[in-house]
């Protein structure tokens, strides 16, 4: 795997000047992927709508130092399987003779939800590209509303607090876990705290790419949505992988295995008590049942995880 | 590719690229971000030894990195969150309130 002072010799194919917010996670996920790029590869990007389109395709400029296509919300996958399907004729003909990778990056409304139809689709017909999903768990470029990536209990502004509701009533759905069964070549979920372990996979995942489908999901905190200071981001990834709530593993040919060991966690409470959109659950009395819900849904996926990886790597 | 973007605000729609597409690649470089920021991250040099964490924590690309060691924040397009000033592990970036040090 590349040392970061390797990573730091290679060009930045996202350029400074884009408009996301001081301390947002969504770049430092591009960058930790892009960077894992082999220096000799072209790279194509394609993204969904979402923060990250908005903030880094503002006409005149742009931050994109490559090919870069972005065509609708829902579409991301299918623009990027045609984009591909075209590069591999021309390849054949002998008219392009550079080697070229193909990644999407969508948001969580992007993937989980909006261009789910699309995603799935590319993933089944085993398109040769990579799908990142950089994961802030609800509809951060709108003004925060609910997705189905949010988990259970969170205040957006589409499942408010009041006398009522206590924030989000479902919990989220296991995205990773739904692209794995699609038998994928690689999937895999990561954090942007744990750096060594992204890069890891994204360089398989630029590997892999050149046989079929990838899919990687990105935690990737949104200080605004989840109500944190901003210098805090990279602390509440972290935060999030040592509770259970993320946790890191991949699917590499359909073997499940974990890459970073959680042995003793810490209860999910302490991750909830530091971002905003949970604070009702700590104002008061008669928030239990949600907060025993939250650490039950993380409970029930660690242990159906564990069950899926048979080699379980200690780190 | 060089594209001249001066005057842009009066071009005649034909003049526009079709699909508004950006003809210059990696140009935001051109637009100052770090006129975001209220709190500006300072380097103690001999507090550091170049893990290069902040290099890869941050969000803007603003770390500056030379033939791998670790060279000075670009202030130019750096926004001030204190990502990288909060996972140092030797204290060696500092938050110093901006008003405190521009002229």
């Amino acid at each position: 795997m590349a040392t970061l002072e390797e990573l730091s010799t290679r060009r930045e194919l996202l350029a400074q000047g884009h408009r996301l917010c001081a301390g947002c996670g969504a770049p430092i996920a591009v960058r930790q992927v892009l960077l894992a790029l082999p220096p000799e590869a072209h790279a194509v990007v394609c993204c969904p709508t979402g923060c990250l389109e908005v903030s880094t395709t503002i006409y005149p400029y742009t931050s994109w130092r490559c090919s870069y296509i972005h065509n609708a919300f829902e579409n991301a996958a299918a623009t990027l399987s045609g984009v591909q399907a075209m590069y591999t004729a021309l390849k054949r003909k002998g008219k392009i003779n550079e080697d070229f990778r193909f990644v999407a990056f969508g948001g969580d409304g992007g993937t989980y939800d909006i261009g789910f139809q699309s995603l799935s689709g590319a993933m089944e017909r085993g398109h040769r590209l990579i799908y990142v999903c950089y994961d802030n768990e609800a509809y951060m470029n709108t003004g925060i509303q609910r997705s189905g990536a949010t988990p259970r209990g969170a205040w957006t502004t589409t499942s408010p607090v009041g006398h009522v509701r206590t924030g989000k009533h479902e919990g989220r759905k296991d995205l990773t876990a739904i692209m794995a069964e699609h038998h994928v070549v690689y999937a895999a979920q990561a954090a942007i705290s744990h750096w060594r372990d992204t890069v890891a996979k994204a360089e398989k995942a630029w590997e892999y790419a050149k046989e079929g489908p990838v899919f990687l999901n990105i935690l990737a905190p949104c200080h605004r949505g989840w109500r944190f200071p901003m210098e805090k981001t990279i602390e509440i990834a972290r935060l999030a992988v040592r509770t259970r709530f993320w946790p890191l593993y991949e699917v590499e040919k359909g073997e499940w295995r974990l890459t970073v060991n959680v042995a003793n966690p810490l209860p999910v409470a302490e991750w909830l008590k530091m971002q905003g959109r949970f604070a009702h659950l700590f104002r008061g009395k008669g928030n239990e049942e949600v907060l025993a819900a939250i650490q039950a849904d993380v409970d029930r996926q660690w242990s159906e995880l564990m069950a899926r990886c048979r080699s379980a790597v200690p780190a | 590719m060089k594209w001249e973007i001066g005057g842009i605000e009066t071009w005649p729609w034909s003049r526009h690229p079709l699909g508004l597409a950006g003809l210059a690649p990696g140009n935001s470089v051109l637009v100052r971000t770090g006129n975001w920021r209220s709190q500006r991250p300072v380097w103690e040099k001999e507090r550091c030894n170049s893990c290069l964490l902040c290099f890869i924590f941050c969000p803007d690309a603003a770390v500056v990195v030379k033939e791998g060691k670790m060279a000075g924040i670009d202030y130019e397009h750096c926004k001030g969150c204190g990502i990288c000033a909060t996972e140092c592990g030797r204290k060696a970036l500092r938050l110093v309130d901006e008003h405190l040090v521009q002229e």
